[in-house]
């Protein structure tokens, strides 16, 4: 199945793309907005602040083209900071596409930025992340998303308190680690991925 | 809770490894790639590449070689060595590097690391600093810069570092453990994770670096002489307590 990755300019997404070609998937990098509306799933990846990534979907029309999507009920998967794009304002500052309700806040632990392999646990079953509970994932993160509903988290690491590490509601997803990086487990998930993409 | 991390470091000579690892069944001895993805097989955390080569920036084989890192590795790799200022760092980082580790250049300008983490986010920016009785030195150890290292850590990481690769300089290549007191210095006096790097000869070394408070060690000659000492490693810090992904 085709995947599009929404390049805002924040560096390289080679790694994605190689890991959901791993997956099965066709993989592309994209900033065009019509690509972005029409692929059976998009991807927002990357790394940076929620800020330069907000301006930098916006000066395409990108931002438009994912929540256009959203409306008619297709697939979103945000990837690190793409997830905390999916939410509002952030304490970096900057305001994310706020297709979910909550905040992008700082991780309050000894050692920040979140750094390294942690295990899931699962909070609710979902496609996404089946089969993934107790696993190790890497994380390499210093800010990290806040929802208001609570019903939206589906996985969830423990970095002296909980990170949220997985969403999904509707046709809106998000993984706060990097699944490119996460070796086996991460193949897992961008596997789940896809097929909750077919059936979201 | 976030694992203990070990992350063996290859040393990259003009696009291929030199120093001897001695993977017996891999026929192209030197073939980056292939001892990468035989160091993941075996359970490291992340890897290191070491660009030795003595030339100047814009140097193609390490970049064809971060291509194709980001394309087939499934672990974070961080690529270091050299680096001589901010366009060479931004070059590493855009050729797909997780994270590019910065020395002696971000000590001559530690801006630097702050237009790094700027446009790629501090996690992707690893300040190296090596160490010897406690003062920053550089150029292989050969120059003393009449500063203390802890000192510099503290501004590095104020200025964008989102972890530190701390070497200590009278500690490498001793195989006689981690310089501890400089590693629980710097892991004391900054909240980002520190990296121990320099003397790893045997699991009870890493384990009293992360007794210290690191997040992390190196291992180098002690894995590159037999890879399969990896998993054996991680397997005896596990049976001592250490939470490491196995």
């Amino acid at each position: 199945m085709k995947v599009v990755l929404a390049d805002y300019g924040a560096g390289n997404l080679r790694s994605v793309t190689s890991a959901f070609a791993r997956a099965g998937a066709e993989a592309s990098i994209t900033t065009d907005g019509d690509a972005v509306r029409g692929a059976p799933l998009a991807v927002i990846a990357g790394v940076g602040h929620v800020e330069s990534a907000a301006r930098g979907l916006a000066a395409n029309g990108l931002d438009q083209a994912i929540r256009d999507r959203v409306a008619a009920g297709k697939p979103v998967l945000g990837i690190c900071v793409g997830m905390q794009l999916l939410f509002g304002d952030s304490e970096e500052g900057g305001t994310g596409l706020e297709l979910l309700d909550g905040a992008v806040r700082r991780v309050r632990a000894r050692r920040v930025p979140h750094m390294g392999w942690n295990d899931l646990s699962v909070t609710r079953p979902s496609a996404l992340v089946e089969g993934l509970d107790g696993q190790d994932v890497y994380f390499a993160h210093s800010f990290s998303v806040e929802p208001s509903d609570e019903r939206v988290v589906v996985a969830a690491a423990d970095h002296d308190g909980r990170v949220v590490a997985a969403v999904e509601y509707g046709a809106v997803a998000g993984v706060q680690f990097h699944p490119e990086r996460s070796a086996a487990a991460g193949a897992r998930l961008l596997e789940n991925a896809l097929s909750w993409s077919r059936s979201a | 809770m976030v694992k203990k991390r070990v992350i063996p470091c290859l040393d990259v000579k003009e696009g291929r490894v030199v120093k001897g690892v001695n993977f017996v069944d891999l026929r192209e001895m030197g073939e980056p790639i292939e001892l990468a993805t035989r160091y993941s097989e075996l359970g490291a955390d992340e890897l290191v590449f070491l660009d030795i080569t003595a030339t100047l920036e814009g140097r193609g084989p390490i970049l064809e070689l971060i291509e194709r890192a980001a394309a087939e590795l499934t672990i974070p790799f961080t690529v270091g060595g050299g680096v001589t200022g901010l366009d060479h760092a931004r070059s590493l980082l855009r050729a797909g590097a997780d994270k590019v580790a910065v020395n002696r250049a971000a000590f001559d300008d530690p801006s630097i690391l702050t237009a790094l983490a700027d446009e790629f986010g501090a996690q992707a920016v690893v300040c190296a600093i090596d160490a010897k009785a406690g003062e920053v030195v550089t150029h292989a150890g050969k120059n003393p810069r009449g500063r203390d290292a802890v000192d510099w850590a503290i501004e590095a990481v104020d200025r964008g570092a989102g972890e530190l690769l701390v070497t200590s300089i009278d500690a490498d290549g001793t195989r006689a453990g981690y310089d501890l007191p400089l590693t629980r210095a710097f892991a004391e006096a900054v909240e980002v994770p520190v990296i121990a790097s320099g003397g790893a000869g045997e699991a009870a070394h890493l384990g009293a670096a992360f007794e210290v408070g690191a997040e992390a060690a190196i291992v180098a000659s002690i894995v590159h002489e037999r890879p399969e000492r990896l998993p054996e490693l991680k397997a005896e810090l596990r049976e001592v307590g250490w939470n490491v992904r196995i």
